[in-house]
């Protein structure tokens, strides 16, 4: 469930990326590589769960699910929260400094 | 248990690698390419950047994994900051997990930006040579 949320976030942030391509002013490029990132990284090891746990890897409790799904959402939200930060730190728009200094 | 340390290790390496190369890169040759109806003149990438997407794509795993590791208890704010380590039995499943999950982890990644640098590759081929690719 995890990696399913990551994907989707992955995909979700690709396609806002090459809509708003060549420019990168809302950094949307920092989300994609961290989602596709997390998302191969958990794919390999969706890979190793399958290995050792068969078909049975595809029927997860209702309760391991939800928790998987509470956590890949909780990975979504510290994504945004790392590319907030980035955003904020390198104000590509200017938007921050314009608010904190007026011009005469 | 602690398998995103072999990615954030590379990261670290590619990171460092990306800095040196792009201290060391001088003008790349200027293309002309048809955009449009008229022609614009373009940089090739240089592999310093291509580099710094590996880099990217590992630091941001690495990053988002070891929340997950943090969520489940496996890595701890204190020292040894891996639960892991302070059982002998249990470091020695760590490493082999580190070696085998975390080793494949690098590697798909890595593999994944050799298909990514195939397709830049491609690409600014048929941009710059659009004459080669048409045959």
């Amino acid at each position: 469930m995890t990696l399913l949320v990551s994907v989707f976030a992955a995909l979700t942030c690709t396609a806002i990326w090459y809509k708003n391509a060549p420019k990168n002013e809302m950094k949307v490029g920092v989300l994609c590589w961290l989602f596709w990132g997390s998302s191969l990284m958990w794919f390999i090891d969706a890979c190793f769960e399958y290995a050792e746990l068969g078909a049975e890897y595809f029927t997860p409790a209702p309760v391991d699910m939800l928790n998987d799904f509470f956590l890949g959402m909780s990975v979504v939200a510290l994504g945004m929260l790392i590319w907030l930060a980035i955003l904020l730190v390198s104000d590509p728009k200017g938007a921050l400094k314009s608010v904190l200094f007026q011009k005469k | 248990m602690a398998c995103f340390l072999v990615p954030a290790a590379e990261a670290a390496v590619t990171t460092i690698a990306a800095k040196a190369m792009k201290s060391k890169e001088r003008g790349l040759p200027v293309h002309k390419v048809a955009v449009g109806s008229g022609f614009e003149d373009v940089e090739a990438i240089p592999f310093s950047k291509k580099l710094n997407w590996l880099s990217k794509l590992l630091w941001g795993g690495s990053a988002l994994l070891c929340f997950e590791h943090v969520w489940h208890g496996e890595v701890v704010p204190f020292f040894p900051f891996l639960t892991a380590a302070s059982d002998p039995a249990e470091a020695a499943v760590m490493l082999d997990e580190m070696a085998s999950v975390g080793g494949s982890m690098a590697l798909f990644l890595t593999g994944a930006w050799a298909v990514m640098l195939f397709a830049a590759h491609k690409i600014q081929k048929k941009a710059l040579y659009p004459q080669l690719s048409a045959k």
